[in-house]
């Protein structure tokens, strides 16, 4: 019997599949589909101290097996989330989920990760310091290891429940960021965040984004985020949330051999509703066939 | 939604640029006039959105103009293929408010959802009125089947090449309507909205990621709050539109 489940920081996942912050809503609408009960966890759309509209449309562009959004953050702010989405999906889901966190300021990320620890239904916080959507925050805090551990000091000092920094592949050493989160006390790193990229409309020649740029997303960054977590996993001792273009059992196999101890997947829950749970389906016939009796045992297995 | 696979029936040109798909499979998801559906090409990341122009038992007809490489692609798929498609997307037109004589303003793309919608009307014992509207004569489509349906059927050309001359919005002047049902380019909605006596509901395009209420990348803002174009939309009611700019 192929053995599935993984530790993130004590919080035990029957898989390591976890849809990932704003692919997925807040998970209840899913369960219109598929019980999702089957997920190892959830990423929640990330949340802010106050509600957000996000940025003007379009905020969505395609690209050669991948996509461009530029939502910015749109969320009805963590009172809401609190009293409104997170009953509905405690009502279809009966595992804690990753509550994901971006600010605008150090006081922003503190205000919200304080409200989101005393939730029951959070078992890890997932602290968003690598937005590139959002001007004033978000991946301005994610870009110098002086500040992403200046983020994560002071989220630690409010919260009891693990704290994983989510990270920019917008930046020139991951690494040394990751270091840094991990000296200033996180618990572990989720990461890739999207890279930042931009489409042109030929037919009025400008940039197809309301916002001119967005995220870059989908199966075409999968070797970008497998050569990031390889290099992050060697530079710390804390779990890592592997993510970026995750579309199929093997990515995750590969994600895993790379550091992950989880995977999040992203973009393929857009065009494809079904694709975590196909994912978990398909896992046990993949490790079958790469003769992998438990996925605990390959994290790292690449180095 | 629901996620099936439908075989190509036929596929072919109707006017320029525009082409009739006719697919078999499973449509009991599409509950509603003024849904859409959401196609998987292969090579291609996201899925393409086209509304539902007609859809009888297991029969889904789509009408979709060739804007970019993806429709191209579509163009060019031949009887046969089979195509990996979600339904039943969107909330779809609420016809019960429609008053005893709607009026059915349908502009290029946005005709075809007028058609099921016609139907649904007249099968609820309505008499709509629909006006389609088109850039020039090579572009008309569907004037035979709506006029087939027993409507009343104007077709405006903005060339005055076919039909009565300017915009859908000189054709309703003189005509006495119960309530409106539009969908088309932002610039004839907004002149609807301006031009129009009555309440309406007004179908939107967007952007979309996922098309059914994932991804938060078509979300408009309105008196009534923020909506998903996808989700809670495509079909607006008129009272609670919010333009921008």
């Amino acid at each position: 019997m192929a053995k599935l489940d993984v530790n993130l920081s004590g919080l035990k996942l029957d898989n390591p599949i976890i849809p990932a912050s704003g692919t997925f809503g807040f998970g209840y609408e899913f369960s219109d589909y598929y019980d999702i009960n089957i997920l190892g966890s959830i990423s929640i759309k990330g949340t802010t101290k106050d509600p957000r509209y996000g940025n003007p449309l379009p905020r969505i562009a395609e690209c050669s097996s991948g996509m461009l959004n530029s939502v910015g953050l749109q969320n009805p702010g963590v009172e809401k989330v609190v009293s409104e989405e997170l009953p509905k999906l405690r009502k279809c889901f009966s595992k804690k989920v990753l509550a994901n966190v971006s600010g605008f300021s150090l006081e922003d990320y503190v205000y919200t990760c304080e409200i989101m620890d005393k939730q029951d239904e959070v078992g890890i916080l997932e602290v968003n310091i690598s937005c590139p959507n959002v001007k004033h925050g978000g991946m301005s805090f994610g870009t110098s290891p002086e500040s992403a551990a200046e983020i994560t000091r002071a989220v630690k000092s409010v919260t009891k429940k693990p704290v994983y920094m989510k990270l920019s592949p917008n930046v020139t050493d991951i690494a040394s960021i990751a270091k840094a989160c991990e000296e200033a006390g996180a618990d572990g790193i989720s990461m890739i965040n999207t890279l930042m990229g931009m489409r042109i409309n030929l037919k009025d020649r400008k940039p197809i984004l309301a916002n001119k740029a967005g995220g870059f997303s989908g199966s075409a960054i999968l070797p970008v985020a497998l050569a990031m977590v390889y290099k992050v996993y060697e530079a710390v001792n804390i779990p890592i949330i592997g993510m970026g273009g995750i579309t199929t059992a093997e990515d995750v196999v590969e994600m895993m051999l790379a550091g992950a101890t989880a995977v999040e997947v992203g973009a393929a829950n857009l065009t494809e509703p079904y694709a975590c749970k196909n994912i978990i389906e398909e896992l046990p016939a993949v490790m079958e066939k790469y003769k992998i009796d438990s996925l605990e045992s390959i994290i790292g297995g690449a180095h | 939604m629901k996620q099936s696979i439908f075989e190509i029936v036929s596929n072919k040109l109707i006017a320029d640029n525009t082409y009739e798909m006719v697919l078999r499979g499973d449509c009991t998801d599409i509950t509603k006039p003024g849904q859409f559906v959401n196609i998987k090409l292969d090579s291609f990341f996201l899925r393409r959105p086209i509304s539902v122009c007609d859809c009888e038992k297991d029969i889904l007809t789509l009408i979709y103009k060739v804007v970019g490489h993806g429709t191209e692609k579509m163009a060019a798929m031949q009887a046969k293929e089979k195509l990996d498609i979600l339904t039943g997307l969107g909330n779809g037109y609420d016809i019960s408010k429609s008053g005893d004589a709607p009026l059915l303003i349908g502009g290029g793309a946005g005709v075809p959802p007028m058609y099921m919608l016609a139907k649904e009307l007249i099968a609820e014992g309505k008499k709509p009125t629909v006006i389609l509207g088109f850039n020039k004569k090579s572009e008309v489509f569907y004037e035979e089947e709506f006029s087939a349906l027993g409507i009343k059927t104007i077709v405006t050309t903005a060339d005055g090449s076919y039909g009565v001359k300017g915009f859908v919005t000189d054709a309703f002047k003189d005509i006495s309507y119960t309530y409106f049902f539009t969908c088309g380019p932002e610039p004839m909605l907004r002149a609807v909205y301006n031009t129009t006596s009555t309440s309406g509901q007004m179908s939107f395009e967007a952007r979309m990621g996922c098309g059914f209420g994932a991804c938060m990348g078509c979300t408009c803002e309105t008196i009534t709050g923020n909506k998903r174009i996808c989700k809670e939309g495509p079909v607006l009611e008129k009272e609670e539109i919010k333009w921008q700019n």
